[in-house]
């Protein structure tokens, strides 16, 4: 079969929703763009356990502090599968790591913003992860079955924390004045990035049209960007606290909330490696990769021995 | 009645301070899969951490709960080993702490599964299969890095040679755990010495490493005089309650 004819029967298989999985031909721009968005979720998944990281010392109580540990451990293990997801399409954990490292590959920019209170524990679970699940769920139906399925296991994980997150805002808001103030605060600073976590707006989004037509992507940057901001709204009621938008407002005929203009200078700033927080975060990524790597070479070293200390027993016997 | 609530406090203690220590490593380990399993330590010891402290409360019987003695006990109160208050240093520090308190806690929770206590009975039969695991986890390393590279060898060897003067302290009992051990609640700490000794040559033999011989030990972590360090990490560990003190979170 030409390489025409295998596409077409890739395109159809794909638009019957058949699942395609490692072992199957696929066109080349399908898997480096799988490659480079799983490999881009995966980052996000690790280089996003650093900010929260950054509260586990100061957890406000014993409880809070499992929950916490316990949830950057879950973002942890969401790194792992969608290594190992990223891993089936030919290519190497340590590789990928080392383009992220290197500052060539993305990760998600939300996590550029520092964390500053206890507050943004929960505004990271509620809007970040809240934002990664309607990301996330469309992809749990992804063409690319490894994908789809290291999809389904995160996204439960993902809408635990989600709950989790919320329910430290909540405590929050119905305890004292200082309290409530922590949370409006950090409501304040992570509302516009979480707007931002969607990507750019249908009209400039260069790498969408690919995605949706081999159902990669099954919605676009701007529908997610209206879910979310209709979901979110009122729980923000619920938890007494003002969406730092004057622009919104519901529109009684689409039944959507409509937003104010998102300020795609700042997004495209921190994309391009200007947040407050990129040249730290991938500095920290470097320094535990670097300091772990004689505890590899050991790890790796005393496996080879072990390996040739078998081999020669053997032998013997 | 303080004998055992300070016995228990000292057990939650070491949980909790070492949680705050392994806590640190979180994101930032040397592989995914260790910074991962270096997390489950965390929330096992804190778990553990967490049921000596709602006990202390019931048997404080001041009305606190688990909170109230993390949070609002100062320096001089915790009863923590200085062990595990060092500080992470690199994987081989880190490591080399781990191995030597598991090796301890793997006895004195073996011990603890026929306290006459039946609430210490039962948290310890809970712990014990956590810190067989971590036993296992923290010897497998020790050999990985002693029988490893000339560089993991020299870097365990190191951290044997640094945090050995904080071992000694495991087995001279307090006043408190001599008084809870001729109750039967409590091992007789200074009759795991052997056991501990045994074990740790046959780990440190088979990591090529030398058991370090210096007879000098400090003490003092069990009665509340501790190195500069654990003021710091309480410091940080305690810093929103008492900033906003009457407050829940
Ligand atoms: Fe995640
Ligand atoms: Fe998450």
């Amino acid at each position: 079969m030409t390489t025409i004819d295998l596409e077409e029967q890739f395109m159809k298989r794909v638009a019957a929703d058949e699942k395609v999985e490692p072992k199957d031909w696929m066109p080349e721009k399908y898997r480096k763009t799988l490659i480079r968005q799983i490999a881009q979720h995966a980052h996000s998944e690790v280089v996003g356990m650093l900010p929260e990281a950054n509260y586990i010392s100061r957890a406000p109580s014993l409880r809070r502090k499992a929950a916490l540990l316990a949830k950057i451990q879950d973002e942890g293990g969401h790194g792992l599968y969608l290594y190992c997801a990223a891993e089936t399409l030919g290519v190497e954990r340590d590789t990928l790591i080392e383009e992220l490292h290197s500052g060539k590959a993305k990760y998600s920019s939300i996590f550029n913003y520092p964390t500053l209170s206890w507050a943004d524990m929960g505004a990271i679970g509620w809007l970040v992860d809240g934002a990664a699940i309607l990301n996330q769920v469309p992809l749990c139906k992804c063409s690319y079955g490894p994908y789809a399925r290291a999809m389904v296991r995160v996204c439960k994980e993902e809408s635990f924390h989600q709950r989790q997150g919320y329910e430290i805002l909540l405590t929050l808001c119905n305890g004292s004045a200082d309290q409530k103030q922590m949370a409006q605060d950090s409501l304040n600073r992570w509302w516009w990035p979480s707007l931002m976590m969607f990507g750019p707006s249908d009209a400039d989004s260069t790498n969408s049209e690919y995605s949706m037509k081999t159902k990669i992507k099954r919605f676009s940057n701007d529908e997610l960007r209206q879910k979310f901001v209709d979901a979110t709204k009122p729980q923000a009621d619920i938890l007494g606290l003002t969406i730092p938008d004057p622009d919104l407002k519901f529109n009684e005929q689409t039944r959507h909330w409509e937003y104010g203009e998102i300020d795609w200078e700042e997004f495209h700033n921190v994309v391009q490696g200007n947040g407050v927080c990129n040249k730290i975060r991938l500095r920290e990524r470097n320094e535990a990769w670097d300091n772990g790597k004689w505890v590899r070479e050991a790890a790796t070293a005393y496996a080879e021995k072990r390996e040739q200390r078998k081999n020669e027993s053997k032998q013997v016997a | 009645m303080n004998s055992k609530k300070n016995y228990i406090l000292h057990l939650a203690d070491n949980g909790l301070i070492l949680a705050q220590r392994l806590g640190e490593w979180c994101g930032h380990g040397p592989v995914l899969e260790q910074d991962i399993a270096l997390t489950n330590i965390a929330l096992d010891v804190l778990g553990q951490a967490r049921y000596f402290y709602q006990y202390a409360a019931e048997v404080d019987g001041q009305g606190k709960e688990e909170d109230f003695y993390a949070y609002f006990r100062d320096e001089r109160e915790f009863k923590n080993f200085l062990l595990i208050e060092q500080p992470n240093g690199d994987w081989a520090h880190t490591i080399m702490r781990q191995f030597f308190y598991d090796n301890f806690m793997q006895l004195v929770y073996t011990s603890l599964l026929s306290s006459s206590d039946k609430q210490i009975a039962a948290i310890a039969s809970k712990a014990i299969k956590e810190v067989n695991y971590h036993l296992k986890f923290s010897s497998e390393w020790v050999i990985r890095m002693g029988d490893g590279t000339d560089e993991s060898h020299k870097r365990i060897q190191d951290a044997a040679n640094n945090l050995w003067e904080y071992t000694g302290e495991f087995f001279v009992p307090t006043t408190y755990e001599t008084e809870m051990a001729s109750k039967g609640i409590a091992p007789n700490i200074a009759s795991l010495k052997n056991d501990w000794h045994t074990r740790g040559n046959e780990i440190f033999s088979e990591a090529t490493l030398q058991v370090p011989q210096a007879t000098w030990f400090q003490s003092g972590g069990k009665t509340g005089t501790h190195t500069e360090y654990l003021g710091i990490m309480l410091t940080d560990l305690q810093y929103l309650q008492r900033a906003y003190p009457g407050n829940s979170w």
